[in-house]
């Protein structure tokens, strides 16, 4: 990566640490508000290393920015945008911008538990895993059997998981450990393209490739009794984890929409400093069609979740030779981390609808809070944390500092250190795989030669990540999940 | 001979530096280097011609949505593309033909979903010794 030039990047000058865990990129230049990372010592040595500090300063410039252009400390250089980013845009002078969500709109993951230890059903995970990886369609372009029709697609782009539970996908309690009761508001299917629709009909119910994964996991060790009880957790207990996103009808949308605003934003006198970050007035015509498509490509996402819940219960009920309502399998929390939303936050100028864009992070509200829902409002909002496929993985809750420092915001991932190419030829697929099932881990993935891309080492140190925010107060650790099978695209 | 194009890289995706001796070409060449990054070329036979029209602001532009034209007509007909013959290369539009084959999973092995070619430090220059260009793909 070091050959790449950067001069269109905003220079800035040294950081200034404010409190134990946030650092600051003071203003300057075109910045209209101030950068801030939340990070330790090792992490922000190595994001001005890749220059994604000069990404957050870059956001910083943007029109209608409130407070800071923050990056929560699993950042890592991402096009545009930096992945880890969270920004805040005012309703009356601020912008929406479609690279600010990502191209992998709503991508996010779920959790689902069951009443089982991973003890008592040991011998059967290597089933399981082989029963999942048949039943779930994963993979590069890999197509899904539930395909949809136009009218179909129409349906589940506005209505969401729930029109999907009304059509057998699913548990009626499921809505109530999905953010928006799995359905965001305000999407118009009439603004989706027919390439997006293309793209996207035949791609419900699949993995896709990349950093997307299902697991089954074991809770290894729990951080807060209380919370992990409101969250029906306990430590040995058997959980399944699904890491995927709205696939190419999202990726055609971002396309569409990045095209559009590179003209909308030199129209409204927007001066970019990256192409990427082609953004509009929230309440112009091309800033309204975006939000209006995104939502559908969200509701999309979610859906996506949901059918593979469907299959996920499914399998285990064919390898445990039980219902999946005795297994107790239930959603314990669905959450998106690319995505842009209306919410109200406290501001200078007091309480206020901002547009939240979060770009590989994660909304993490604190107990007490009205969007929470309300089996978990006494704790927090349950954020789960995907890590890579041979450490672990975080149930975290949402807090208080979280509402005043980050606008509802912690982190979404380990975050990758090592690029693609790098970690391929650092790492054989096939000795990776081996090395994983030597620790027990069950491997089936649709590419060894590309596995050695998602390997443990091209990513943070997960644990790492989870305290910086845990100590910076912006979420609290409930439980580490440890991987004893992973299927991959 | 210079080389068509090489690969470069990203903490999170991968791009593509293609060569040529006109900006034509390097169109072109961008194209063969994208799909190298999704499958081996060598194992991708012509046997159909598509025709590909892109439109966009500014010549720099017109190289992202080829490419996104490119990967739409890759996903959502389930083909590998190998031969990028651009016919027509305006400041604002155009049209080429490619030829390829429908994806067989028994001999292709797709190597990466690429969601998008992306404007993020996009670079198109002429040089003295050519045209140069550098674009990164969101994998």
């Amino acid at each position: 990566m070091s050959d790449m030039k950067r001069e269109d990047m905003q220079q800035i000058g040294p950081l200034q640490k404010i409190s134990p865990w946030c650092w600051e990129i003071p203003r300057r230049g075109d910045m209209r508000v101030p950068g801030r990372i939340f990070s330790d010592r090792e992490f922000i040595t190595r994001a001005g290393q890749e220059n994604a500090l000069e990404q957050v300063a870059n956001v910083a410039c943007l029109p209608g920015i409130e407070m800071a252009s923050l990056a929560m400390p699993d950042i890592h250089w991402g096009y545009g945008f930096a992945i880890g980013g969270v920004a805040a845009f005012r309703m009356e002078d601020g912008i929406i911008s479609p690279g600010g969500v990502g191209y992998d709109i709503a991508c996010g993951v779920r959790l689902i538990r069951s009443n089982m230890l991973a003890s008592e059903v040991e011998k059967a995970i290597p089933d399981l895993v082989h029963e999942l990886s048949r039943n779930v369609p994963a993979g590069v372009g890999r197509h899904g059997d539930v395909r949809l029709g136009r009218r179909e697609l129409d349906d589940l782009m506005t209505r969401g998981v729930p029109w999907l539970i009304s059509q057998g996908y699913g548990w009626p309690d499921d809505v109530d450990a999905i953010e928006d009761g799995g359905v965001l508001a305000g999407a118009n299917p009439e603004l989706v393209s027919p390439r997006a629709r293309d793209r996207g009909s035949a791609q419900s119910g699949t993995l896709g490739a990349g950093n997307h994964f299902l697991e089954v996991q074991r809770v290894e060790q729990v951080f807060d009794e209380t919370a992990a009880r409101a969250f029906g957790i306990f430590p040995g207990q058997l959980c399944i984890m699904v890491h995927t996103g709205s696939r190419g009808l999202g990726h055609q949308i971002c396309t569409e929409y990045v095209k559009t605003m590179g003209s909308a934003a030199a129209r409204a006198g927007i001066n970019l400093p990256d192409r990427q970050l082609a953004c509009a007035p929230i309440n112009s015509p091309e800033g309204k069609d975006y939000y209006a498509t995104m939502a559908c490509a969200v509701n999309f996402a979610g859906g996506n979740r949901q059918v593979m819940t469907h299959l996920v219960r499914q399998s285990c009920e064919y390898i445990f030779k039980s219902s999946a309502e005795n297994l107790g399998l239930d959603l314990v929390y669905d959450v998106a981390h690319n995505v842009a939303k209306f919410e109200e936050h406290e501001t200078a100028a007091g309480r206020k609808i901002l547009c939240v864009h979060r770009k590989g992070a994660t909304r993490s509200f604190p107990a007490g809070h009205p969007d929470i829902p309300e089996k978990y409002r006494a704790v927090g909002q349950p954020v789960i944390v995907p890590g890579d496929m041979g450490t672990a993985s975080y149930l975290l809750m949402g807090a208080e500092a979280a509402m005043t420092e980050s606008f509802g915001s912690t982190c979404h991932g380990a975050g990758r250190v090592m690029g693609r190419r790098a970690a391929k030829r650092a790492i054989q697929g096939h000795e990776l795989k081996a090395r994983l099932e030597a620790q027990g881990i069950t491997i089936r993935a649709g590419r060894t030669s590309t596995l050695a891309e998602e390997a443990p080492e091209a990513y943070k140190d997960i644990d790492k990540v989870v305290e910086v925010c845990h100590q910076a107060g912006l979420s609290k650790k409930v439980a580490r999940l440890r991987p004893l099978g992973v299927v991959k695209g | 001979m210079m080389r068509p194009f090489e690969l470069i890289e990203h903490t999170a995706d991968i791009g593509v530096r293609a060569f040529g001796s006109s900006e034509l070409e390097v169109f072109q060449n961008a194209a063969a280097g994208m799909f190298s990054l999704i499958a081996d070329p060598e194992l991708v036979e012509c046997r159909d011609e598509f025709d590909v029209r892109a439109e966009a602001d500014d010549r720099e532009a017109l190289l992202v949505e080829w490419l996104n034209e490119l990967l739409y007509l890759h996903e959502s007909q389930d083909l590998l593309l190998k031969r990028f013959e651009v016919k027509k290369l305006g400041e604002t539009e155009l049209e080429a033909r490619v030829c390829g084959e429908p994806i067989d999973r028994g001999r292709h092995e797709l190597m990466r979903d690429i969601k998008a070619a992306t404007y993020h430090m996009l670079k198109l220059k002429e040089s003295s010794k050519g045209w140069t260009t550098e674009v990164i793909f969101d994998v």
